[in-house]
């Protein structure tokens, strides 16, 4: 047998190599460079990395370029315009995190780079996971996604909470991607390839007990990551444990990651993939809905109550990939969703880091009592970013749900579905507006830190959401095109 | 040449070692017997591939064994650590005495 090189396209690599080898610079100028040098350096070196990631993909748009074929064979790496908006996501992602970390870890004591490094480790493993075209790089890519974060939710030893919540999140995911490698052992062995379209290509030709059980095994191993009913019972307790600035990066990097890797699989088999799965993915998402956003009623702590918020709104994505079965309208809508919720859902954080002054204090709702009166901006936008969690018109998660159900009733047979999202919608109400209604109604007292660098998180987080509620008409047409011209180059061979 | 296992008793002892490591991730109490459940489960997804790629005659399911040993590896680097840092806080291991995160 003749050893056939594979064909390397280093463009396609470089968004993550800028990311990860950001990662690995700091890790070792670490050694080399003062302690105090190191600190100011670290998180500047992170967004420059992350920004010259972000552009480097921007120019990849509408090129379809892969890399990594072997012999000829489907590329295990692409970065057609679908990989490059979740590059996109998670750049944003990345940059936020980064901002909204620096002053909470200066006030905390935890200043240390090895911080901004797992977290651009991770940020690789999420780009990975929009890019890999192979059922191993996925399973890499989760893994490269999920070790770092076990790392960072306990960031905060020898905190009880962190340390607690860090073992949780490692043990339930390493059990949850125990499950998913398992699915891959199974689907391998019934369809003799792991790349992805081999997978989609095989499964046309006749399921067999072999590959149904490997995809339903893989499904749960997402669903644990996703935090989807009924696989989301670690969710709240890691995200009330884990440092705040871990738990705003965590609710959208590993979500939107785990999505990434669901609708990839959903695009390569669009052409001609049945409806089988779509009652198990509509019924996983309408669990989903009831669950989060019942559960996140009765809580008192914020960042708990945004777990349980967390969970909804993959119920709300799940609805797009349900629909996706039908109409490819529906991956545009929860690609659209996606940014909606990084952007709010980050700025929301970043508030939430603001007023929690002491490490732990400051998270329970009482604290934004009267926050209003003493801090009027603050209070303006945390209410915004809350009435785009709920969907109220004019914000980007308005348009993102509206998207999300419009493609599910075009798809016919899920009315039902778009029902259950409406009805949970108004619940969700309940509980943000209460935070509104805290701030807003009643008198209190208490500090908040802002800072440059966290204040302009807010802003950027409260314009984007304003745009893209705004505007959402220009871009969903962009979410539209990254779907479409990704299905085209699949065609095409390439 | 010697006799040949049928594929399908590969599958069933793979199984039944991946139910084991189950069982035991839900049932056991002891961080570190939980954690060596989850090794069991990753290694029976390793034999399974192995035999697979046996079965079919193809390298893939062979490499994707040497990335699951790594990632495995890389897991237990990280998991042995946090295990720790919780004993030296708590003087326990016990996942039923760690739960001050409830609600």
């Amino acid at each position: 047998m003749e050893f056939v090189p594979p064909v390397i396209d280093y463009a396609v690599v470089w968004p993550l190599l800028l990311v990860a080898g950001m990662g690995v610079l700091i890790m070792l100028l670490d050694l080399f460079v003062s302690e105090e040098r190191i600190r100011q350096w670290a998180p500047i070196l992170a967004i420059v990395g992350l920004a010259a990631s972000a552009i480097i993909s921007i120019s990849l748009w509408n090129s379809g370029r892969s890399a990594f074929s072997v012999a000829g064979g489907p590329p295990m790496l692409v970065a057609d315009n679908f990989a490059i908006a979740f590059n996109i996501i998670f750049a944003i992602t990345g940059i936020l995190s980064v901002l909204l970390s620096i002053n909470y870890l200066q006030r905390t004591g935890r200043d240390r780079p090895e911080f901004y490094m797992l977290m651009l480790f991770s940020l690789g493993g999420m780009m990975l996971m929009g890019m890999a075209n192979d059922l191993i790089l996925i399973f890499l890519a989760l893994e490269l996604l999920s070790i770092p974060l076990y790392i960072l939710s306990g960031f905060a030893s020898p905190r009880p909470e962190s340390e607690e919540s860090s073992l949780k999140y490692f043990l339930v995911g390493a059990f949850s991607s125990s499950i998913f490698v398992f699915g891959i052992a199974l689907t391998y062995g019934a369809t003799e390839t792991t790349s992805l379209p081999g997978v989609v290509a095989a499964a046309q030709n006749g399921t067999t007990l072999l590959l149904l059980s490997g995809a339903a095994m893989m499904l749960v191993g997402f669903s644990f990551k996703v935090a989807a009913a009924p696989f989301h019972m670690w969710t709240p307790d890691v995200y009330e444990g884990a440092p705040t600035a871990v738990t705003a990066f965590m609710s959208v990097g590993a979500k939107v990651g785990g999505f990434a890797a669901i609708l990839r699989i959903m695009l390569v088999g669009l052409p001609t993939l049945g409806g089988t799965w779509a009652t198990a993915i509509a019924f996983l998402a309408a669990l989903t809905l009831l669950v989060g956003n019942i559960l996140a009623i009765s809580q008192t702590n914020i960042k708990r109550m945004l777990g349980y918020s967390s969970i909804a709104h993959a119920g709300y994505i799940l609805i797009g990939v349900a629909a996706a079965f039908n109409n490819p309208n529906g991956l545009s809508a929860a690609i659209f969703y996606m940014f909606a919720y990084a952007f709010t859902n980050l700025g929301a954080f970043a508030v939430i880091v603001a007023v929690e002054h002491k490490e732990g204090e400051g998270v329970l709702l009482e604290n934004y009592k009267g926050l209003a009166k003493r801090y009027p901006w603050v209070a303006l936008c945390m209410a915004f970013f809350m009435l785009s969690l709920t969907g109220v018109p004019t914000t980007g998660g308005f348009a993102a749900k509206f998207f999300v159900f419009r493609a599910a009733i075009e798809a016919q047979g899920l009315i039902w579905l778009v029902l259950v999202g409406v009805l949970t919608s108004v619940i969700s109400g309940y509980y943000y507006l209460r935070v509104v209604f805290y701030m807003y109604m009643y008198e209190g007292e208490g500090q908040i830190v802002m800072k440059p660098s966290l204040a302009s998180v807010i802003v950027i987080a409260a314009v984007a959401t304003l745009l893209l509620g705004l505007l959402p008409g220009t871009w969903f047409e962009l979410a539209r095109q990254a779907v479409f011209h990704s299905v085209q180059s699949l065609a095409a061979g390439g | 040449m010697p006799s040949v296992v049928d594929i399908n008793w590969y599958i069933a002892l793979s199984g039944i070692l991946f139910v084991i490591g189950v069982l035991g991730v839900l049932l056991r109490r002891n961080a570190i017997i939980v954690f060596m459940s989850i090794e069991l489960m990753l290694n029976s997804a390793n034999l399974l591939f192995v035999a697979f790629a046996r079965h079919l005659g193809s390298l893939h399911g062979q490499v994707l064994v040497f990335f699951v040993i790594t990632v495995a590896a890389a897991e237990v680097a990280v998991g042995l650590a946090l295990i720790v840092a919780i004993f030296r806080t708590k003087k326990s291991i016990n996942i039923d005495e760690i739960n001050i995160l409830k609600g």
